[in-house]
């Protein structure tokens, strides 16, 4: 695949560069499926403009959100508000929208250009205007010369256009996915919503395409909600995430906040790769007690509160000498940029995983005694339940 | 089955077994040709051919073309069967769409009723049918060969069947794009079920093109009769019966079908597989 970017000019595709709108704001939206609650009182302010990515596991509901703004799925309670506007019960050819699917959903027996037209087919010309002899009608040839030019605008724009004959099976993936853009384009909607739609490309192709539909968020200037449930594609996008959980909103954050800052442990285990380590700690006088190291950090618990303390591989280091931790190397990992060593700690009850440079390759091998040390100001501290524990005066972020 | 061929007299049996079964399946039609190309006397003769020895088929395809108005007939049936498959296009795919693909309550008590409708053969029900229509007064018209069969739960079984497999999002889109329900179901839903429209119409074709039982009951009218009450009209008319002229008739009456067929036959084979559209 060629790795040539985008370059959408504003006027190529007749589109304005100023916002045009797109605030979307969500109050208390709740979805039960029966007897089965999918959503719990989500409340989310997405900004004109703003990329946002809704990035949750499969199952968590965040596909049934995004339905839910697009009007294909009626929320069992709340409100969903577009530019302050409620629009609650309306259909979604009526919100201004625009969707993208996963299965890119392109109607198999027409064009790439038909496929294309249909939305302002269905927008600018009535019921009878659309029959099949209704070009003999007045003023019928002008919109659909109008439509004509339209879709070729948007097609220029994604480099469709000598694909504009084709029908979709006759299509790669990433065409496909390109033609479900420009259909989406095509009638200059106020908000994208977008369901994990590079998730059936392979994994070169979904590079290439993230950062097209990037530059094409900065070059529109609308409103994109990315629905994933790949954190790459989430951190790499968005202008802020917000993260679904079993149905419920635990954090929405920029994507480095939501690194380093996680409300909340279950958002710190969903984002990063590999995951975050996390430990069994005791207050103690001065800072927690892990696995018996005693780690000076500030906490403002009283002295023997049971809590849980997470932290990065990369906050780790591993080192032959002293450190913090001691244990054996179980399992490695070369990634050639980086090496993770997977550390059994004595006494912890799964590996400790730590990143490392590559050179330790040659010094360490399998069952060797590993020393592990720490930066006490990357601790992250968990209550039991998962809360995150932000001490008075402890700054919260750091680096 | 593995991808290991058999032994080469296994395999040879199994071809016997076959062509005797394709033997089974098309002698009656080969007779059928052959004696309506044969003259009266060799039909009746003692000695029997294969093949005519004489050529009588002139005398007996113009005996069946004027004899009884056959053409008529034959018009009728296309008017009849093009109706009740039109019909039955216009009430099914929406039905079948909405079994598919809409959430509404009773959904499943809906598909049920349908499901027991396919176990109910259309005789149990054909001597209610003939006495609303007396009761109507529609009785000997083309409405009463027509209406009995515009709700085909066959029909309405199939599409939905087919239907099941088309992507919901392309719905959602169709949806978002703009599109009412109806909308979705002509111009998305109808075009994406071809291959399953041309497999249905070939069994509503065949099955209705070839029905000698309803007309029977439903009109008396000659000027209203379908091909199959036209060639038995034939055989009881005049003195005995007169095989070559009937055997022509039958020829020409079967000929559309096997025509409509040939040329559909990639669609119909494709229709049955469902192979139409992937997910």
């Amino acid at each position: 695949m060629a790795a040539a970017m985008l370059v959408v000019s504003p006027h190529a595709a007749g589109m304005e560069r100023a916002a045009r709108g797109g605030a979307i704001t969500l109050a208390g939206i709740a979805k039960q499926f029966g007897a089965t609650s999918v959503l719990r009182g989500i409340d989310l302010d997405i900004r004109a403009g703003e990329f946002i990515t809704i990035l949750g596991p499969s199952g968590c509901g965040k596909s049934t959100l995004l339905r839910i703004i697009a009007g294909l799925e009626t929320q069992s309670a709340g409100h969903v508000a577009i530019d302050g506007l409620a629009v609650d019960g309306r259909a979604p050819d009526r919100r201004d929208i625009a969707m993208v699917f996963q299965s890119y959903a392109l109607y198999p027996h027409l064009t790439v250009a038909e496929n294309i037209a249909v939305p302002l087919r269905m927008r600018r010309l009535t019921r009878l205007q659309r029959l099949p002899g209704a070009r003999v009608l007045p003023g019928v040839a002008r919109i659909r010369a109008s439509i004509a030019e339209a879709v070729q605008a948007v097609a220029a724009t994604l480099r469709l256009e000598s694909l504009l004959l084709r029908k979709p099976a006759q299509l790669s993936g990433g065409q496909k996915q390109r033609v479900a853009l420009a259909r989406a384009m095509v009638r200059q909607p106020k908000a994208f919503l977008m369901d994990e739609p590079l998730s059936n490309l392979d994994a070169e192709l979904r590079v290439h395409m993230r950062a097209e539909i990037a530059q094409l968020h900065r070059e529109l200037g609308a409103t994109f909600v990315y629905v994933t449930h790949d954190q790459v594609e989430a951190m790499t996008m968005s202008d802020r995430v917000a993260v679904i959980l079993g149905g419920a909103l635990r954090q929405i954050a920029t994507p480095s906040v939501l690194y380093r800052d996680p409300d909340d442990l279950a958002v710190a285990q969903f984002v990063g790769t590999p995951r975050i380590n996390i430990l069994p700690a005791l207050a103690v006088a001065r800072g927690v007690d892990v696995l018996g190291a005693s780690i000076s950090v500030p906490t403002g618990l009283p002295i023997g509160t049971k809590l849980q303390v997470g932290i990065r591989p990369e906050r780790l280091t591993a080192r032959s000498g002293e450190g913090a931790f001691a244990g054996r190397l179980a399992y490695r990992e070369n990634l050639g940029s980086d090496l993770f060593l997977h550390v059994a700690l004595d006494g912890a009850p799964g590996p400790l995983i730590v990143r490392s440079d590559p050179s330790l390759l040659d010094t360490v091998s399998l069952g060797d005694r590993v020393h592990v040390d720490l930066s006490a100001e990357h601790l992250l501290l968990f209550d039991l339940e998962g809360k995150r524990i932000r001490p008075a005066g402890s700054g919260g972020v750091h680096g | 089955m593995t991808g290991r061929r058999p032994a080469p007299t296994l395999r040879l049996l199994r071809h016997l077994l076959l062509l005797a079964g394709a033997v089974v399946m098309l002698a009656p039609f080969f007779l059928m040709v052959a004696t309506s190309f044969k003259p009266k006397e060799e039909i009746f003769s003692a000695e029997f051919h294969l093949l005519p020895q004489r050529w009588g088929g002139t005398e007996n395809y113009v005996t069946a073309l004027t004899q009884v108005p056959l053409v008529h007939f034959l018009l009728n049936g296309a008017i009849v069967t093009a109706a009740i498959f039109l019909l039955q296009v216009l009430v099914n795919v929406p039905a079948a769409y909405a079994l598919a693909k809409l959430r509404f309550r009773g959904k499943a008590t809906l598909f049920g009723a349908v499901l027991l409708c396919l176990m109910i053969p259309y005789q149990a029900i054909a001597l209610p049918i003939y006495i609303l229509f007396y009761q109507l007064g529609l009785l000997n018209t083309y409405a009463s060969l027509v209406l009995p069969f515009t709700i085909s739960v066959f029909g309405i079984f199939l599409m939905r069947q087919f239907f099941l497999g088309v992507p919901d999002d392309l719905i959602d889109a169709a949806r978002v794009d703009g599109m009412s329900e109806y909308g979705i179901v002509w111009s998305v839903m109808a075009p994406t079920a071809v291959p399953a429209l041309v497999a249905f119409g070939i069994f509503s074709v065949v099955a209705h093109w070839n029905d000698y039982f309803w007309p029977l009951i439903a009109v008396g009218d000659q000027s209203l009769y379908t091909p199959p009450l036209g060639i038995a009209f034939l055989k009881l008319n005049g003195e005995g019966t007169a095989y070559g002229p009937l055997m022509a008739a039958a020829t020409i009456v079967i000929a559309p079908l096997v025509l409509a067929f040939l040329v559909a036959q990639r669609r119909f084979v494709e229709g049955i597989t469902f192979s139409g559209l992937k997910g």
